[in-house]
C-alpha cells in the first residue's frame, strides 16, 4: 500500500507509540485487502466492549498518547455506578475491565456516547462521508439508510482509524463493491417495528453473508424499523449493507441497486416465513422474572412508548423491568416525564450499558422477555422469549407470559 | 529415510516467525469456541472438535463469527499462552487481521499452492512472514 510521507512517519513513530500502533493496523489490513492507499474518514464509532482484547488496544493506544483525530464515538460498556448500587453479585475482575476500557477511551479523546446507536444524535455521518463505523447494527444503517460509506469495521480498527483520521481504501468503500447481491421479495405485511425485527432475522438467516436488495415494501419504513432491520439481520447473519429501493438511498430502481448484475438468488418473504421467524423465538412460556428492553439502545420514540403503555399500571413484583438508552435520550426522556412513569411503574431506565456485559450477572438463572432477538442471542440469561413490546408490557404486569 | 521439504512463496499480513506442527481445518474457526485454558476446540459439530490448537501452525480456509467474539477468543488463548504459533489463511478478513494483530502472531494468505491441499495435519511448517517464506517439511509416512 501506499503511504504518504506523514503517514510513513507516524509509522516510524515519529508521533508517538499509540499512533504508531494505530497504523500499523490499519496497514495490516490495507495489505490483507490489497488497498492502494489511504483515505480520509470523517468520524468513526468504536464498538467498545469492556472485553479484555479491547481493553488491551485502547490501552496500547492511550499509554501511547494517541488522541482522536476525528470524532469517534463510543458503544455501551454498562452504567458502573447505577449497577453497583443494585447488584454485589458483579465479579471485581469484570468490573475492574469495564472501569478501565472505560477510562482509556476517555484518555484517548473519545466521544463518550455508551451508545450502539450514536447516529441518532451524538455522531452523524452525512450523505457520502467517508467513516469507520464498527457494531454490526450501526455498519448497515450508516451505509444504507444514510448513505455514508464505512467497511464491516472490528472495534480496534475503528478506533484506529479514528486515531488517524484515515483507513484504507478497500471493500465498502469502494462502489463497484457496493452492489445488491440477493434479492428480497417482501409479500409479507409489515404493521410495525416487530415486523421489521423478524423480517431481518429471517434475511440475515437466510443470506448468511451478502447484500440484500428488498423490494414489494410498499411505505417509508420510520427510523425504529430501519434500525431494527439492520441489527436482527446481523443476528444470524453479516449484513452490512441492504438496498429498499426508493426508500433508502442510492438506488431507486432494482436494477440500480445490482448496478446492472443478476442477483445471486431470489427469496420470497411472506407471512407464513415471518410467523416462522416469530415460532422459532418461542422458547418457552410461563412465569416470568424480568423484562429487557432496548437492545439496540431504544429510541426516545420508544421509550415514549414504553412510558405510554405502562401508564396507570403496576409492573409484576418479581419482575425486573428494564429499558436501556443513550444518555442523551434519558435527559430528553426525563423532560418529557416518561422516565418517571417507567420508575413509577417500577421499571428501570439505565444508560450507558450493553446487553452482553457482566452486569446482567444476577440474572443468569433467569427467565424472562425481549423484543429483541439480539438481547435473546447473547446468552446472558438461562430464557430471554421474544416478542412484540405490547406483549413484553402485558406479561411484565402479569409476571407471566403465555 | 529422508523427509521432504518444501518452500513456498505467501504473502504476510502480520508480520513475525512461528514454526511448529500443521493444524489444518478445512472449515472457518470461530477462535472463541475454543477452551481458552487448554486451546482445545469446544465446537461439537467442528472437524476439529477435540483438537488442540496450541502451539500448531493453523491452517484454515477463513475465520467466522461476529469481531467481538473472534478477537476476545484468540485473546484469551494468547494470554493463557496456548495460541497457535502462526496463521495460514485463504480467505482473511479484517476481524482476523485484528486478531491476529492484537496477539502479535503471524498471518499470511496467498500461499502459491492451495495450503488445505498441500499441507497435511501433522506435518512440520515454518511461516517466516518477514520474508514471505512457507517451509513445509512432510511427516514421514
Amino acid at each position: 500500500m501506499y503511504l504518504t510521507k506523514e503517514e510513513e512517519r507516524i509509522l516510524n513513530g515519529e508521533f508517538g507509540e499509540g499512533m504508531r500502533k494505530a497504523i500499523e493496523l490499519l496497514v495490516a489490513i490495507g495489505d490483507a485487502y490489497g488497498a492502494e492507499k489511504m483515505i480520509p474518514i470523517s468520524r468513526a464509532h468504536a464498538a467498545s466492549s469492556g472485553q479484555e482484547g479491547d481493553l488491551y488496544f485502547v490501552e496500547l493506544l492511550a499509554d501511547g498518547g494517541a488522541r482522536c483525530r476525528v470524532p469517534t464515538s463510543t458503544n455501551p460498556v454498562y452504567d458502573i455506578g447505577y449497577f453497583h448500587r443494585l447488584f454485589d453479585s458483579i465479579p471485581e475482575d469484570e468490573a475492574e475491565v469495564a472501569r478501565r476500557v472505560m477510562e482509556a477511551y476517555k484518555r484517548v479523546g473519545a466521544i463518550l456516547s455508551w451508545s450502539c446507536i450514536p447516529y441518532m444524535a451524538e455522531n452523524i455521518p452525512l450523505y457520502g462521508e467517508t467513516v469507520a463505523f464498527s457494531e454490526s447494527s450501526a455498519t448497515p444503517y450508516v451505509n444504507s439508510v444514510i448513505g455514508a460509506r464505512t467497511n464491516r469495521e472490528a472495534a480496534q480498527s475503528a478506533l484506529a482509524a479514528g486515531v488517524i483520521g484515515k483507513t484504507p481504501e478497500y471493500g465498502l468503500l469502494l462502489k463497484e463493491n457496493r452492489k445488491g447481491t440477493n434479492l428480497v421479495n417482501v409479500e409479507a405485511t409489515l404493521k410495525d417495528e416487530f415486523d421489521y425485527t423478524l423480517l431481518g432475522y429471517y434475511v440475515g438467516k437466510r443470506i448468511g453473508y451478502g447484500i440484500p436488495v428488498v423490494t414489494g415494501i410498499t411505505r417509508q419504513p420510520s427510523t425504529e424499523e430501519l434500525i431494527n432491520f439492520c441489527a436482527m439481520s446481523n443476528v444470524p447473519g453479516a449484513i452490512s449493507m441492504f438496498y429498499i429501493p426508493r426508500f433508502t438511498v442510492d438506488a431507486s430502481t432494482i436494477e440500480e441497486a445490482f448496478q446492472g448484475d443478476v442477483p445471486k438468488d431470489k427469496i420470497t418473504v411472506t407471512d407464513h416465513e415471518l410467523k416462522q421467524a416469530y415460532d422459532e423465538l418461542q422458547t418457552t412460556s410461563g412465569r416470568i422474572d424480568f423484562v429487557m428492553l432496548g437492545c439496540p439502545h431504544y429510541t426516545l420514540k420508544q421509550v415514549e412508548e414504553v412510558a405510554r403503555l405502562l401508564k396507570g399500571k403496576r409492573i409484576h413484583d418479581d419482575v425486573s423491568f428494564w429499558v436501556c438508552t443513550s444518555a442523551t435520550t434519558k435527559v430528553l426522556a426525563k423532560r418529557n416525564g416518561y422516565v418517571d412513569i417507567i420508575e413509577k411503574a417500577g421499571g428501570h431506565v439505565v444508560v450507558d450499558t450493553c446487553i452482553d456485559e457482566p452486569c446482567w450477572i444476577a440474572y443468569k438463572d433467569k427467565v424472562g422477555m425481549t423484543d429483541s432477538p439480539k438481547c435473546a442471542y447473547y446468552r446472558r440469561f438461562k430464557e430471554a422469549m421474544v416478542a412484540r413490546l405490547q406483549d413484553c408490557i402485558e406479561a411484565a404486569v402479569k409476571g407471566r407470559w403465555g | 529415510m529422508k523427509s521432504l521439504e518444501i518452500a513456498l512463496k505467501c504473502h504476510k499480513i502480520i508480520g513475525g516467525y512461528g514454526e511448529g506442527e500443521a493444524l489444518v481445518s478445512h472449515e472457518p474457526i470461530c477462535f472463541y469456541l475454543t477452551d481458552p485454558k487448554t486451546g482445545v476446540v469446544r465446537e461439537r459439530s467442528h472437524e476439529l472438535a477435540g483438537k488442540n490448537l496450541a502451539g500448531k501452525v493453523l491452517v484454515f480456509p477463513s475465520g467466522k463469527a461476529s469481531s467481538v467474539v473472534q478477537i476476545d477468543g484468540l485473546f484469551k488463548l494468547a494470554s493463557h499462552n496456548v495460541a497457535p504459533r502462526a496463521l495460514i489463511v485463504k480467505d482473511v478478513e479484517t476481524v482476523l487481521v485484528v486478531s491476529a494483530f492484537l496477539v502479535k502472531i503471524p498471518l499470511v494468505d496467498k500461499l502459491e499452492k492451495d495450503p488445505l491441499e498441500i499441507i497435511h495435519t501433522g506435518d512440520f511448517v515454518k511461516v517466516n512472514a518477514e520474508k514471505g517464506i512457507v517451509t513445509i517439511t512432510k511427516r514421514e509416512s
